[in-house]
């Protein structure tokens, strides 16, 4: 992140996207975008091309028709060498932590900074140590393997990592799938803090509705492929469409508003 | 990007990552002088972030360790909020880095970790030995399928691969031969030197290492993945053991694999070695099979493929046991991987040269 003035073009602006692995239609034409300083929850069921979405965004993935862009540039640049300067902008958190095996914490949040700076030894030290503190981990757990840590721990090195650089843009694959609820809740709270701190823009694909109503600024539903909801929590909530209806006034999703009025209450 | 004035040091440009190294180089530079006063004008830094504060901060500790005075102006007021989150978790970053706990005296542990491995190793051949044995009680129990398809993909693939390199060490062997034996004018002596050395020696060999590398690797790269993915972990809870599930059929199909493939390689070999006799030593096809009736005993064939099957079980062993050995992640895989091939190939090679001494005390 540099603090730095722009000019105000959306973060990301995904336009017409359709997506087929052979017969399978994932995305039929699916247009959003994300504003700087937001937290954009991308939810929907298990198999509604929410990761594959994230994963064109990324550049890991070519859809078969329309146009992504990140920061104004085609995300296809991502793929050839001249993409390097796009890919300082922005951090990915992957579903499992996608930690290298091979090496320790610190030499994992370091990787970014070896690649794209050519910043001291200590210097780079210094910037780890920051992040793995910001993010909660104990300094000795830097010099762990990833096989040594809890997943929870994982995660939390998987952030390190995807925040090293600063980056104006985070993606979360799935922050809080798989955590044990104390946890979460803290993932939560702490990316808040680090969004305060930092002043990245999320993009997050989750199905966690406590995150949702905690967190996010705006949410795009999936369904069959496309768009079906698109706007704050309280206005998912109160739409008519059956299907949103049906993803976020189901019980667990009633007991995630409620228990979001609680806290909103208990706050006030 | 900062320049000197007397004691003003003017910072300019951008301080973030990808830019700070010259800027962080150019401050190490400074010439301290003793108990001076420091101002930094910084207005004119237009982008910033955390490496710059770190850089900064860095500045910061070391004006304070010499005794200098170092007063920030100018610095915008959401810049000033990175440095003071930098300054407030400065004791985290300053701390001496952590080392990873030390394990003693080395050698200790070397010998330590070598007889444990051992003491596993000698377990894990029981276990197989007391698995083998349950076989003779209950042969229902075995899990043929699996059996079959090792024996389809390590056995029947490897024909192609194993049938072409004999063929070729044949020919090799015959050309190194020819040109001996011509000189002496015992052209037909081709026959025992083909004959003998594949039979006895070589075939088994090549068949081995090629087996341990095309499946002893495969083995333990494919163990280990299910022990990294708990695929294991849910095979015990369904109270089977590992041993019956994965390694005894394995261990069945390569022994009863590579005593057929090595027969399959010695007939490509020798007929390799015919096709060089043939064309360079004029010793024709007809001449050479009634001269390797007389000149090869059966015994060197049994002697070859008796081996085969030690082979056999002292690869799949080898690849299953460094495959149940992995602990640690994806990264493990391709260490023990290695280490069952060449353990396996080194093995076998063990157990070749004490065959070869033992039978050479037995005049075989």
């Amino acid at each position: 992140m540099s603090l730095t003035v722009q000019t105000e073009t959306p973060v990301i602006e995904v336009s017409h996207v359709s997506t087929r692995f052979g017969q399978a239609v994932v995305h039929e034409d699916v247009s959003l975008m994300v504003v700087r300083g937001e937290i954009f929850a991308i939810a929907g069921g298990n198999g509604s091309g929410k990761s594959t979405l994230l994963r064109e965004i990324v550049g890991l993935l070519t859809p078969t028709s329309g146009e992504i862009r990140l920061f104004g540039r085609d995300s296809r640049e991502l793929q050839g060498s001249d993409g390097r300067p796009l890919h300082r902008r922005f951090g990915v958190m992957f579903q499992g932590g996608a930690l290298f095996s091979s090496m320790t914490l610190a030499e994992n949040v370091a990787v970014p900074l070896r690649e794209h700076t050519h910043l001291s030894a200590r210097i780079i030290r210094d910037i780890v140590a920051l992040k793995i503190a910001l993010v909660g981990l104990p300094p000795d757990s830097a010099v762990k393997f990833p096989s040594e840590l809890s997943g929870g721990m994982r995660r939390r090195a998987a952030l390190a990592r995807a925040i090293v650089m600063d980056p104006e843009l985070l993606f979360l694959d799935e922050p809080t799938a798989g955590l044990d609820p104390i946890i979460a809740d803290g993932f939560d709270q702490l990316l808040v803090h680090l969004k305060r701190l930092l002043g990245f823009t999320v993009v997050m694909v989750t199905h966690d509705l406590d995150t949702l109503w905690r967190l996010a600024d705006r949410v795009a539903l999936l369904g069959s492929g496309r768009v079906v909801g698109l706007g704050t929590m309280e206005e998912l909530a109160h739409c008519e469409d059956p299907l949103v209806h049906e993803y976020f006034n189901g019980p667990r999703g009633r007991a995630a508003r409620l228990q979001y009025a609680g806290t909103v209450m208990h706050q006030d | 990007m900062t320049l000197v004035q007397d004691r003003l040091l003017r910072c300019q440009g951008s301080w973030t990552m990808p830019d700070i190294a010259p800027v962080e180089q150019a401050l190490r530079g400074t010439a301290w002088t003793q108990h001076g006063a420091l101002v930094l004008e910084t207005s004119d830094i237009h982008a910033f972030d955390t490496g710059g504060a770190v850089v900064l901060q860095r500045f910061l500790t070391e004006a304070q360790r010499r005794g200098c005075e170092v007063t920030i102006q100018g610095l915008r007021s959401e810049y000033a909020q990175l440095l003071s989150l930098v300054a407030s978790n400065w004791s985290a970053i300053a701390a001496d880095p952590p080392v990873r706990p030390n394990r003693g005296m080395r050698l200790e542990v070397w010998i330590r970790d070598r007889f444990a491995d051992m003491v596993r190793a000698l377990a894990f051949v029981g276990e197989n030995v007391v698995a083998s044995l349950r076989v003779f009680v209950a042969p229902s129990r075995v899990r043929w399928r699996t059996c079959l398809q090792s024996l389809r993909v390590d056995g029947v693939n490897a024909l192609p691969i194993t049938g072409l390199l004999t063929f070729l060490i044949g020919v090799v062997i015959a050309y190194q031969g020819a040109e001996q034996l011509r000189k002496f004018g015992t052209n037909i002596f081709i026959v025992d030197l083909v004959g003998i050395s594949l039979l006895r020696e070589i075939a088994p060999l090549i068949v081995a290492i090629l087996v341990a590398g095309r499946s002893g690797s495969a083995y333990a790269a494919q163990i280990g993945t299910m022990k990294v993915t708990e695929e294991l972990d849910a095979v015990k809870t369904f109270g089977l053991l590992p041993i019956d599930l994965l390694v005894l059929p394995r261990v069945l199909a390569l022994i009863v694999a590579v005593p057929l493939l090595t027969a399959y390689a010695d007939v490509l070999g020798v007929f390799g070695g015919m096709l060089i006799a043939s064309n360079q030593l004029n010793v024709s096809f007809t001449a050479f099979l009634s001269r390797f009736d007389e000149a090869v005993a059966l015994r060197h064939f049994l002697i070859g493929i008796g081996k085969a099957p030690f082979f056999a079980a002292i690869i799949a062993l080898v690849g299953c046991y460094q495959g149940l050995q992995i602990r640690g992640g994806v990264d493990d895989v391709g260490r023990q991987t290695t280490i069952s091939v060449v353990q396996s190939i080194f093995l076998v090679i063990i157990f070749d040269a004490i065959c070869s001494i033992l039978l050479s005390w037995w005049d075989l």
